[in-house]
């Protein structure tokens, strides 16, 4: 019983690692779920291609492969990622395809009379998303979100199989290292619940500090 | 490293052999998935409150924690008390319990979409509690949830490769150990994306399909 607590440190450290790569991985997949998003209600057909098909791909192939193939495939075409780029990378492109989606339904339910309002304005198409359509969706989309970034956390674990030290990595060594299995497991297994309700606390919060002032504007 | 097509023709009936796996692995966890998802989603419309709280916090629970972690507790854990199995039944069985806990809220919103009306003519009719569900709700609220479903069988399915973690033999298993004999990693990696892809793919259509056949209410 001892030892107990330098193996419960390996696995902060683990918590650790676990919580930049979930930080790391959302920003990425923010800017590709904007740039994506945006893109797929372009006026450009090109733009629009492009983004469906970023969004198909990644949405198509499980974030497993995809991280397999950026740590052992790029290499060869004279690419070399660490692990900890390679699991941001994967995570960020993979949810940021599935957060494209959610960024263009948000955009399309914002109602007719907005955009003609902003035609009434004057306003820019680009001005017009920025000022009148962007701040109305992007309340639409926070609980998505929300949802999207604990399935990135969850996402995460699979790192470890990358050889990254992350949660899921330390209780396999620390399983490796005691025997014993129940300890470690679920103690991993709380980290990442809790983990999981402080991302939805986070959203619902900051959801309602968007929304204040807003009451009675949105139907 | 320049691709090769003979190496993809000798690896291609190893692949294979992974792939019947993997599709196994997605068919068995999808019917435990239903199952399970059923009886959660039953139980958590318990009047015992006990009963519904305890199963509804159990099944945040398993939403909030990686798939891996649970597959590792699944392997590792449960041989310490005497329950040892087979990697494909203990893949099978933490596909099925993670993502019938996703199930269980098609259900729940299925059954809730259900008109109070029904239930009244039920009680009505002098139905028992087990025939109002067999004849009048359950008919009445599973063909709209299909697409729903056949949504989240689609995203176990690219989950299935988490399961090479615990030594099931499915396609990306393979594909690593063909990689790892050979040393030769884009085509083994880039065929499993290939496979996954297509197979995706096929399955958005017949998923727009179930949509089209069963997405509408008829009232």
């Amino acid at each position: 019983m001892t030892q107990w607590s330098g193996y419960l440190g390996l696995i902060l450290q683990g918590a650790l690692v676990t919580i930049e790569l979930t930080l790391m991985g959302s920003v990425l997949a923010l800017i590709m779920a904007f740039l994506a998003g945006i893109g797929r209600v372009s006026r450009f057909s090109i733009v629009r291609a492009l983004a469906t098909i970023y969004i198909e791909f990644f949405r198509g192939t499980s974030i497993f492969v995809q991280l397999f193939w950026a740590y052992f495939v790029l290499p060869f075409v004279g690419l070399s990622l660490t692990p900890l780029l390679a699991g941001v990378l994967a995570l960020g492109l993979n949810v940021g395809a599935y957060a494209a989606e959610v960024v263009r339904g948000a955009i399309l339910s914002i109602g007719r009379e907005q955009y003609e309002a902003c035609t009434a304005l004057n306003l820019g198409r680009w001005q017009g998303m920025r000022h009148v359509i962007l701040p109305q969706a992007l309340l639409v989309m926070l609980p998505t979100f929300g949802n999207n970034a604990i399935e990135l956390l969850k996402a995460t674990s699979v790192v470890s199989l990358i050889s990254l030290a992350d949660l899921t990595f330390q209780a396999q060594v620390v399983r490796s290292q005691t025997g014993s299995t129940l300890m470690p497991f679920v103690s991993v297994l709380v980290i990442y619940f809790v983990l999981a309700l402080i991302i939805s606390w986070g959203v619902r919060s900051l959801e309602r500090r968007m929304a204040r002032g807003l009451d009675g504007v949105r139907v | 490293m320049e691709w090769d097509w003979n190496f993809v023709r000798e690896i291609m009936p190893t692949l294979i052999q992974g792939v019947k796996i993997t599709i196994l692995a997605t068919v068995l966890g999808s019917v435990l998935a239903a199952i399970v998802g059923l009886a959660i989603a039953l139980a958590r419309r318990s009047p015992n409150r006990t009963v519904s709280r305890s199963v509804g916090w159990f099944a945040e629970f398993i939403r909030g924690t990686p798939l891996l972690v649970q597959l590792y507790f699944i392997f590792y854990v449960l041989p310490d008390i005497g329950i040892l199995l087979p990697p494909l039944v203990a893949g099978v069985i933490g596909l099925g319990l993670h993502y019938g806990t996703y199930t269980a809220e098609v259900y729940r919103a299925g059954i809730e979409n259900v008109p109070r009306g029904q239930w009244e003519a039920a009680k009505a009719c002098n139905l028992s509690g087990y025939n109002t569900w067999t004849h009048v709700i359950l008919p009445q609220a599973i063909p709209p949830m299909i697409p729903a479903l056949a949504n989240y069988f689609i995203a176990m399915f690219k989950e299935t490769p988490l399961l090479s973690a615990i030594t099931v033999l499915e396609l990306m298993n393979q594909a690593k150990s063909v990689a790892n004999t050979y040393y030769r990693y884009i085509e083994p990696m880039t065929l499993v994306g290939a496979f996954f892809l297509v197979i995706s793919l096929c399955s958005v259509v017949l998923l727009r399909w179930l949509e089209h056949r069963y997405g509408r209410i008829e009232r």
